[in-house]
């Protein structure tokens, strides 16, 4: 029995990644014999799938400078349906395998891509854009060390205008991270082999992440025959627009594509371009604060509780604000400086009160969360910039006073 | 007993109205299964379950409440359909021993309306067959082999000669849910229908088999064989019956996806007396070679029977008929080893002890789980779905298939009512002749002639007929249109009321125990 969900989350997919959806599609069975495969054969969406023909766009920074973005596009070749396997966990030392059939028959979404991408980063950045496309419409939190993402990388190197060579599949990337490394490496592997008189063999490998490298994967050996056989217990899929949809059909049995696109979210593109807008900060801005879980909250809080200008709050998000989650590996959640604190901060900062170098000395109090207000903190350390002139003078007076030769020198030029 | 039409066993009416109680009913059936055990017509029986259902539903009509028409009423189900608690084999020894965490739909629904489960019946192993001959628990016998019928008319071969030796076949796949309701210890049987599978045994046993309309009655539960084709079928002992139990199954269930949607409202059969606005169809390829001349006289005979009562009956043709065994054969096999592909010793069922590798192990379990008729099958399948087969396999007998459902459809457009055709080439065969060939030649040959009413997914029944010159049940078979089962077995019944086809009349039970055959005998008429 299909599960309507998949359904729907496979065509709101389709529809943020600008594809096809196929009005009929069709089911299909995959044959073959593996421990997490109970059935000996999987579901799939061989002949006809949910979607195709779409497009990803993804930026990318040239030179790690993020003041430099480039916009990529991948094509998205199909989207099916599918069934999950179970898990296999093997266990050497008993010479036994294990295995989870938990999750065998949960429907499954592959997005396959074209091969426009050219090395490490660029895959990574377009998984990573499509990463945030999923979240945002909810078909999949789809966080990779979870299994939520999986991702397979299919490369291959020719030289220019030559055809593709043949192409090999990596699998076992567990990040985004991973995935450019892995990426990166097979390229490398690649090109050595074949600069050495060698042959690139159409094979599965797996990557390798302690050792930073791809080896073949034991398990898959010579190609398969599938024995692809249409899905005799699933009807041909059929899906609906406004236009189609006959008038007496009962509309809690159809899925209406129509429907689907009206509710669709903002996708990560229009909303990083509805930052730009609303806040005046730079598009390069836009995208950290999404890639960040729950940045932008954090940033349009604050932005809220203080006058100070979103242009100027921005610096504080990344530069301070972001640096410290890194360097103690925290998320937004976790931090210890809530969207209130800084924005009283920084309306300490915006009335004068205490000058940035000051601001920055407080901001690295509160980080030790032990819940002294900003205001707090300032008289603590008495960072209270100085407002009185008279007082100013005196002290200028008494470090010229103190530097005698240093001023001359300067008078003199 | 006389006759009485309408939606309801004879016996209903005698529990209903007190004369018979379930747990009484239940006690002469688990008898009588006993005495009849030489017939090995069940796998499993289910006496301490089905006692305590028969006193459940002695409560219920104590109470004034039976559940419906089929409360108390003791039924038996093919051994291919999954039933909580209760074993299910498939007659095989991959599935020795399994017990299902869940019953089928139609056996849950048939259990709701309060029937009396009495166990599980033989079958060919996985139901791949057409005698009842190829499961691991041994062949089924027909009664009619223990019939006065058929013992007179047989010629013994020698004195010596054992008297048993001459048993016949129940006909297959579903030949112990034939055989249980033939010989009264169930009123009513699941069997199921992939290429004739109930009205194979249906007519060879002297019953009603009844194939639905594919997509009107639940898979879920049946182990497949060919998903595209299988269903459900209905065997009892007269048509009224058939209508009822199909009352009681048929309607959309949310877990197969293949049933229709549409509503379902089951149907009192009317009594038809007025055959004069009829159509039937006698389709001319029907005439299979191999077909007897005894079958072929009855043939005509039945055709002139509505003739003369003022039917329209015409000869219409079904020119793919020729093709459709082999299309058959490779639609079943293919479908067959991907169903088969499931059973591979790590969830469920037989695991070999062969613990090399995981591959061995695969091998060496469905080596020794299935038979060769089951491997056979699979293999033959595989083949067909190969990448450099599967177009001038699969794909060409897919379009084959589509016109041969065609032929029916413009048959049916062009006025026909019904079609009617024999059910099989002859009456039973003995055992020891049947098995002188092998599974894949007789299934050949028995299936020829209802095998297209599964390719086409039309609704089908056969009706016992008469007896054959060797004293063996013979059947006819109605088809009719898509979803109009209503139509079909009121044609059925009026054809059942015409030929007034004879009861059984079981020798070596009678010896053995007289009062509980006799009282099984007229509480079974309806």
């Amino acid at each position: 029995v299909l599960n309507r969900r998949c359904v729907e989350a496979a065509v709101m997919t389709g529809l943020a990644l600008n594809c096809s959806i196929n009005k009929k599609s069709l089911f299909d069975r995959k044959h073959y014999f593996y421990a997490d495969l109970p059935a000996g054969y999987q579901i799939t969406q061989q002949r006809v799938p949910i979607a195709v023909n779409g497009s990803l766009s993804y930026s990318l920074c040239i030179d790690n400078k993020m003041s430099q973005m480039v916009t990529k596009t991948v094509r998205i070749k199909q989207i099916q349906l599918e069934q999950d396997s179970g898990k296999s966990l093997h266990d050497d030392t008993r010479s036994q395998t294990l295995v989870d059939l938990n999750r065998a028959g949960v429907g499954l979404m592959e997005v396959v891509m074209e091969p426009d991408m050219c090395c490490g980063e660029e895959a990574a950045a377009a998984v990573r854009e499509l990463q945030l496309i999923l979240q945002t419409l909810g078909s999949s939190q789809a966080v990779m060390a979870e299994g939520q993402l999986r991702v397979d990388a299919n490369v291959s190197v020719h030289h220019p205008g030559e055809p593709y060579g043949v192409r090999t599949e990596v699998k076992n990337i567990n990040s985004i991270r991973f995935l450019a490394k892995a990426v990166d490496y097979e390229i490398q592997r690649q090109i050595e082999e074949l600069e050495n008189g060698g042959t690139i063999l159409n094979e599965t490998r797996a990557f390798d992440s302690k050792l930073g490298c791809t080896v073949p994967m034991r398990d898959k050996e010579g190609k398969q025959d599938y024995r692809f056989m249409p899905e005799p217990n699933l009807p041909p899929l059929i899906l609906y627009d406004a236009k189609s949809l006959p008038a007496n059909m009962n509309h809690q049995q159809v899925v209406n594509i129509d429907w689907i696109h009206e509710r669709l979210p903002d996708l990560p593109s229009v909303k990083r371009a509805k930052l730009v807008e609303l806040y005046g900060i730079l598009p390069e801005h836009s995208f950290t604060l999404l890639n960040e879980d729950g940045l932008t909250e954090f940033f349009e809080n604050v932005v809220k509780q203080t006058p100070m200008k979103p242009k100027k709050v921005i610096g504080w998000i990344l530069n301070d604000l972001l640096s410290y989650l890194k360097e103690h590996s925290l998320t937004v959640k976790e931090s210890p400086v809530s969207p209130f604190l800084l924005a009283d901060l920084l309306n300490l900062l915006e009335k004068k009160e205490i000058s940035s170098t000051a601001a920055k000395q407080v901001l690295a109090e509160l980080w030790k969360g032990e819940g002294k207000s900003p205001l707090e903190i300032v008289k603590e350390k008495e960072l209270e910039l100085i407002q009185d002139q008279k007082e100013l003078e005196q002290i200028c007076q008494a470090v010229i006073d103190g530097q005698e030769n240093e001023v001359i020198m300067m008078v003199l030029g | 007993a006389a006759w009485k039409g309408g939606l309801r066993f004879q016996v209903s009416a005698a529990l209903k109205e007190g004369r018979v109680t379930p747990t009484e009913l239940c006690q002469r059936c688990l008898s009588l299964i006993k005495s009849t055990k030489f017939l090995n017509a069940y796998i499993t029986v289910a006496e301490e379950t089905a006692l305590k259902q028969a006193e459940e539903s002695e409560e219920r009509y104590r109470r004034g409440q039976p559940l419906g028409v089929l409360d108390g009423i003791p039924v038996a189900v093919k051994d291919n359909f999954n039933t909580a608690g209760i074993e299910t084999t498939c007659a095989s020894n991959m599935l020795k021993g399994y017990v299902s965490p869940y019953n089928a739909t139609v056996v849950q629904k048939l259990l709701d309306q309060g029937a009396v489960l009495l166990g599980k019946t033989n079958l060919d192993e996985f139901a791949m067959g057409s005698g009842s001959t190829d499961g691991v628990f041994g062949p089924v016998r027909n009664p009619w082999s223990y019939s006065r019928q058929y013992k007179e008319k047989s010629v013994p071969k020698s004195h010596s000669e054992d008297k048993d030796a001459n048993w016949v076949i129940t006909g297959g796949s579903s030949g112990g849910s034939a055989a249980a309701v033939s010989s009264f210890t169930c009123f009513a049987a699941l069997g199921s229908d992939t290429g004739g599978s109930t009205r194979n045994p249906a007519a060879y046993c002297g019953v009603v088999g009844l194939k639905p309309t594919y997509g009107l009655i639940s898979r879920h539960g049946l182990i497949p064989l060919v998903n595209s084709m299988d269903v459900p079928g209905i065997l009892t002992r007269c048509v009224d019956d058939a209508a009822v139990v199909l009352g009681s199954l048929a309607g959309h269930d949310p877990k197969d996806s293949t049933t229709i949607q549409d509503n379902f409202k089951p149907f009192e059969l009317p009594n038809l007396t007025d055959v004069s606005k009829l159509s039937i169809g006698i389709p001319k390829e029907y005439h299979a070679p191999g077909l007897s001349s005894e079958i072929l006289a009855l043939w005509s005979k039945a055709a002139d029977l509505f003739k003369n009562a003022g039917a329209k009956v015409i000869e219409v043709s079904l020119p793919h008929t020729c093709y459709s065994i082999v299309c058959y054969h490779v639609l079943c096999t293919a479908e067959v080893a991907s169903n088969m592909a499931r059973f591979d010793g790590l969830e469920y069922g037989h695991r070999s002890d062969m613990n090399k590798s995981t591959e061995s192990m695969y091998a060496a379990t469905r080596r020794e789980g299935f038979n060769d008729v089951v491997r056979g099958r699979i293999l033959s399948g595989n083949y067909f779905l190969l990448k450099q087969n599967y177009e001038n396999y699969f794909i060409k007998a897919q379009k084959v298939r589509r016109l041969i459902a065609n032929d029916f459809v413009k048959v049916f457009r062009s006025g026909v009512d019904i079609l009617l055709t024999p059910t099989t080439l002859s009456d039973a065969v003995p055992y020891t002749e049947f098995i002188k060939e092998d599974n894949r030649t007789r299934s050949a040959q028995d299936d020829i002639l209802t095998q297209a009413a599964n390719m086409a997914g039309l609704p089908a029944i056969n009706v016992p007929t008469a007896l054959s010159e060797r004293g063996l049940p013979v059947g006819l078979q109605f088809i009719g249109h898509s979803f109009q089962e209503k139509q079909l077995l009121t044609v059925a019944k009026w054809f059942e009321k015409q030929v007034k086809f004879p009861t059984i009349q079981l020798e070596e039970v009678k010896r053995h125990d007289h009062d509980v055959f006799q009282h099984q005998k007229s509480a079974s008429f309806s």
